[in-house]
């Protein structure tokens, strides 16, 4: 095995993690903050492509990447915003609960979705400056690969500056933390909450976009993606960013590095291996916020 | 109330006689689709156990269903064939000789024996490994759905030894019956309805037992079970267990009876369709979760042959009510279901009070001085 595939591999890594990561930031926010799994999440990341789809058909060349990327950021988030206030908050604490009403809920629109645009799927015309790609050392870097690390390395960098330095990002933090003291304290938990759960909701429609310039935009497109973002949070600890984007870094490495010994089914069924064995010796996930709950299951 | 015990004595009796008489009254391609959907009602009642009593949802059920289905569909598909014979898919993948995970199954006793031992074996192993590091929840729901998309994948992928995505089909005898005959299709009909039955009257029995309320115990408070001394880990193994085995079973009636076993059967998708069927019937109630498998499956045959484009709507939208409207299911429209514990429900205070009244009275009996009793 020579040097550049293994590099080439550690690239596919880092490229399939960057997906993950914006596929399970949003998620891995509002489950930390209400306990609660988006099973349409993936139906999210699949509004976002339709938008993106839409958005540059609707304004071609250079500049409609960068529409679509705000149209599916508003879009995905106003969405988010609808799906928490008529569905999410009805079902408060009960969280399995939330699941199987989500998962109507994504069943429901990929139906939908396929009566509009067709079950086959259309194509987006990636713009051309994302054409052809960087030579490094004997490796072929393809442009689209290196834009998308670079949006979710921006969106990773974004979130963490909005709960480190802004006033709602203070309050995230709060109810966080300690749920009942933050309301207690005046703290609007409700609106918190739908804050939380639209933001994550239009990091997953730029993820759309982004799948989107990878391949035809399928009724499915998200559900491929979806369960290993799933296994993301899992991994990456309760309601941590840090956590969540450590945990898209090692399980996109660890299935890029299995490709090189087995085919890609078997890396997926490996990968669930490796999360729960990774389990058995810390459960917590990887960046456990400390919490004195002992209810905490 | 005993002004109404009659009345459903006498509705389970009809509906078990209707049951019964179920070969004489419905044409051939009905009493397949009522078989086929007794066989999947097994799942269901694993999951109320599961679910319902044990408060662990798992979305990936499938993966025990498709052992279960693929166990007897590989024996199936062997018991034809001479030994120097292969099963007609591998033929076409050009393999040549059978692979050595194939050769048991030319057993029949081999493979009744892995229906009823690979499943329970590998859910026991996979629970007690998840649970014991107390993980539940959404986690474990997730993690059990992440199964289920890498047991499909797999299947999938291997397509010179499991028949990929087509899965399993056309073969004709079984025990030398030939599978097609309207008599073997009848007793394969009673031979589920018993299985049914049976376990119907275990899980009440299992559910009304001591195991069952620690079982809800570790539903509704682990914690405090652990301060009373219980380790809640293996209730909920052997609930999972339990669950695995009956879909299990379940999975090889239904190979059985449809006469195809494919990854599109073992996925996510039908291994949380799986989990509707319970929440629609009533988690909480073995007859309940019984009833909605019958009622989803028939609704989804009916609504999917008419108008096809309209089922997933249809599907997503009993997923939102049910959980919405009907957190307790249709049998929740009916009351509890109390199997078998009816005598012990009630005023658990009941004696406290009586006692309480008594000494009471006593006090009060007894002649008192002008003393107030110290607060």
């Amino acid at each position: 095995m020579d040097s550049a595939f293994l590099l080439g591999q550690l690239f596919n890594g880092f490229s399939v993690a960057s997906l993950y990561v914006l596929a399970a930031l949003g998620l891995a926010l509002s489950f930390g903050l209400m306990r609660v799994i988006n099973m349409a999440h993936g139906e999210i990341l699949m509004l976002g492509s339709y938008l993106a789809f839409l958005a540059m058909t609707l304004v071609p060349g250079p500049a409609g990447l960068f529409v679509a990327m705000i149209a599916a950021f508003i879009g995905a988030g106003l969405f988010g915003a609808v799906l928490e206030t008529t569905l999410i908050r009805l079902l408060t604490s009960r969280p399995l609960d939330t699941l199987l009403a989500t998962w109507g809920v994504s069943l429901i629109m990929q139906q939908a979705v396929r009566d509009i645009f067709g079950a086959t799927g259309v194509s987006v015309q990636a713009p051309g400056w994302l054409d052809g790609g960087i030579t490094m050392g004997g490796l072929q870097l393809p442009t689209t690969r290196l834009f998308i690390l670079l949006v979710a390395a921006a969106v990773l960098a974004g979130m963490a500056a909005i709960l480190r330095f802004t006033r709602i990002g203070l309050l995230v933090r709060a109810v966080n933390q300690d749920r009942p003291t933050a309301s207690a304290m005046g703290v609007n938990v409700r609106l918190v909450d739908c804050f939380v759960f639209s933001l994550g909701a239009a990091v997953a429609g730029l993820g759309g976009v982004v799948l989107a310039l990878l391949g035809p935009v399928t009724p499915n497109v998200g559900q491929s993606y979806i369960v290993t973002a799933f296994l993301v949070v899992i991994l990456g600890g309760i309601g941590s960013l840090a956590g969540s984007a450590w945990a898209a870094l090692m399980i996109g490495l660890f299935m890029a590095l299995a490709q090189i010994v087995v085919d890609v089914s078997f890396a997926q069924v490996l990968s669930l291996l490796f999360v729960i064995l990774f389990l058995q010796f810390r459960p917590q996930g990887v960046i456990a916020v400390k919490s004195r709950a002992l209810d905490a299951e | 109330m005993p002004s109404t015990l009659p009345l459903k004595q006498a509705i389970a009796a009809l509906v078990l006689a209707l049951a019964v008489a179920a070969p004489w009254l419905l044409t051939g391609y009905d009493l397949n689709l009522l078989a086929r959907f007794l066989a999947l009602s097994l799942t269901a009642m694993g999951l109320v156990l599961l679910w319902g009593e044990g408060g662990v949802l798992s979305l990936g059920q499938g993966v025990f269903f498709g052992i279960g289905g693929y166990a007897i569909a590989m024996h199936l598909k062997l018991i034809d064939l001479s030994p120097s014979e292969l099963p007609d898919f591998m033929v076409w993948s050009g393999v040549k000789t059978l692979p050595h995970w194939w050769v048991p199954f030319r057993s029949g006793l081999f493979s009744m024996l892995a229906i009823l031992v690979v499943a329970p074996a590998i859910a026991a192993l996979f629970a007690w490994a998840i649970f014991r590091r107390r993980i539940g929840g959404v986690y474990f729901a997730l993690i059990t759905q992440a199964l289920a998309l890498a047991f499909a994948t797999l299947l999938i992928s291997q397509q010179d030894m499991t028949g990929g995505f087509n899965g399993l089909t056309n073969y004709s005898t079984l025990f030398g019956f030939n599978l097609n005959r309207p008599s073997t299709t009848t007793a394969l009909y009673f031979i589920t309805l018993f299985l049914v039955l049976a376990a119907l009257f275990a899980l009440r029995w299992l559910i009304a037992s001591r195991f069952g309320k620690l079982l809800r115990a570790s539903r509704d408070g682990a914690n405090r079970l652990r301060f009373l001394g219980y380790d809640p880990t293996p209730y909920k193994v052997i609930a999972f267990t339990v669950a695995a085995l009956l879909t299990s079973i379940s999975g090889a009636l239904f190979t059985l009876h449809a006469g195809v076993v494919s990854p599109a059967l073992v996925g996510v998708v039908p291994s949380i369709e799986m989990v509707i069927w319970v929440a629609i019937g009533g988690r909480e109630s073995v007859l309940g979760a019984l009833a909605g498998a019958l009622l989803v499956n028939f609704a989804k045959d009916k609504v999917s042959t008419a108008l096809p484009e309209l089922w997933l709507y249809a599907l997503g939208t009993l997923f939102i009510l049910a959980v919405t409207v009907l957190p307790k299911g249709l049998a929740g429209l009916f009351g509890p279901d109390t199997p078998f514990r009816a005598a012990r429900t009630g005023d658990m205070f009941a004696r406290w009070r009586k006692d309480k009244a008594e000494t009471e009275r006593a006090h009060h009996s007894a002649p008192q001085p002008h003393s107030e009793p110290v607060k």
